[in-house]
């Protein structure tokens, strides 16, 4: 049996193993995510994203618990991928998220994975989408992704998720830090943490403030400045205004509200046809980024070090520029 | 991969509430390029093999100040051969008694450090039995 055939059958050993193979990009998993990949595409990917210290491992606990225990329906399987930075300078990383998820500990329809973000600056590891993927074909009805602890332009996230949650709470910034460009912009909902702390009525005031000036945007993502991606609404469909939820998550206060509201989104992108759109637009980065990287080690692995490394040293010594260094290695000039 | 992450997990069980030396000892494992998965106090060996199984970690540290170590750990030990696990490692920190080492390690604990033991000394052990394992 592959280790493929083993995750489809629920065998969560061969998926902690499988999940380890993906983050690490070995050979075995790219056949293992080519077998998955027809059983992916049914799970509702929720990101949560937001500045550090906001509670971010604490909602999605208590989000997870409600999802476990709804007031009506079935109780759904939850997946959690929690991202946390790895050292600059050693590649170690100390991942903490669990420690405020121990609620969901015994439970064996909630499997937790956490992630170093090696390297990676968008909020994200490169290997999340592909773990997800994974969660996804093994039977996830719910994949929680949380990010790195995001400032501003950490964006990654909504082009990974179905439903983005940025969090924030009292007292991290001024209304001027509400009209900037960036993570504000990505939030399919927004939730008010810590609403039992001083200052809640000024950042919700903030919020609102700058949910009232926006103009419906086509959500077009651009990368390195260009338009990369459509991923909005469709014409004349009906807008998402993202809600403002407040929320207490260490006791649970504001979770069933914020439940309804993820619920809610899902059931808007499923009837304006945002859910396809937003697939489809996920799909294409993806197969952008694998396209690249294939180009890029067969490339390298036709071009010698010795090669390399003297364009290298000609770039140091200002005899050839960066772009000219391109054009010769890809026209094989050496 | 060549430079496969060692990872680990660093749990504190029992129910004494002193976790400096755990935090200490995941800085040190970080620092060395290691991803440590810090789980926090008060776990019980359930939540210890289960967070082990989802992490598909290399190494289990355990802190163990209570005294509670010749119950804890042959529990832990259990569990992850239980759950198909056996070839984690399993390195025990804090108070124990010189008399118990021997046992421990007979049970199948790798490593058993009192107070005092520098880390690089940790670290290196880690190193030699994860990458001579692989």
């Amino acid at each position: 049996m592959s280790l493929a055939d083993s995750v489809l059958a629920g065998d969560l050993l061969a998926l902690a193993r499988l999940l380890t193979e993906v983050e690490n990009s070995s050979p075995a998993s790219r056949t293992a995510l080519d077998e998955l990949f027809p059983h992916a595409g049914k799970a509702h990917l929720i990101g949560v994203t937001g500045a550090t210290g906001t509670g971010k491992s604490s909602l999605v606990n208590q989000l997870t618990l409600k999802f476990r225990k709804p007031d009506t329906g079935d109780p759904r399987r939850v997946a959690i991928v929690a991202v946390d930075p790895s050292s600059p300078f050693t590649g170690g990383a100390v991942l903490g998220d669990r420690v405020r998820m121990r609620d969901l500990a015994g439970d064996r329809g909630v499997f937790i994975r956490s992630m170093a973000s090696r390297g990676s600056l968008g909020g994200l590891a490169q290997a999340t989408a592909a773990m997800v993927q994974v969660f996804d074909a093994a039977g996830f009805d719910l994949i929680l992704i949380e990010t790195v602890g995001a400032g501003q332009s950490e964006v990654d996230i909504a082009r990974v998720a179905h439903t983005t949650l940025v969090v924030e709470a009292p007292g991290l910034g001024d209304d001027i830090q509400a009209i900037k460009a960036g993570i504000l912009e990505i939030a399919d909902i927004l939730v008010v943490n810590k609403a039992d702390h001083p200052g809640v009525e000024k950042t919700e005031h903030a919020l609102k403030t700058m949910l009232s000036m926006a103009h419906p945007v086509d959500k077009v993502f651009l990368q390195h400045g260009q338009a990369a991606t459509r991923a909005g609404q469709a014409d004349g469909a009906k807008v998402w205004v993202p809600p403002i939820r407040r929320t207490i998550a260490t006791d649970g206060t504001g979770v069933a509200d914020l439940v309804a509201a993820i619920d809610q989104h899902a059931r808007h992108l499923h009837q304006t046809g945002d859910w396809l759109r937003r697939e489809r637009a996920r799909l294409e980065v993806e197969l952008e980024t694998l396209i690249s990287e294939t180009l890029n080690s067969r490339f390298r692995a036709v071009v010698s070090d010795e090669v390399y490394t003297e364009v290298v040293d000609r770039l140091v010594q200002r005899r050839l520029s960066p772009g000219e260094a391109v054009e010769a290695l890809l026209n094989r000039k050496f | 991969m060549n430079d496969r992450k060692i990872r680990v997990l660093v749990a504190k069980p029992g129910l004494d509430g002193h976790d400096r030396g755990a935090k200490v000892i995941a800085r040190a494992l970080r620092d060395a390029g290691m991803e440590v998965i810090y789980t926090g106090l008060r776990q019980t060996p359930e939540m210890i093999a289960e967070a082990a199984l989802q992490e598909d970690v290399d190494v289990v540290g355990l802190s163990i100040l209570s005294g509670a170590h010749m119950t804890l750990v042959p529990r832990v030990l259990e569990l992850l051969k239980a759950n198909g696990q056996a070839d984690v490692k399993i390195y025990l920190g804090g108070i124990i008694p010189d008399e118990d080492v021997p046992k421990l390690k007979a049970l199948g604990v790798a490593g058993v450090y009192g107070p005092g033991a520098p880390s690089e000394a940790i670290i290196n052990d880690i190193r030699t039995v994860i990458h001579g394992r692989d």
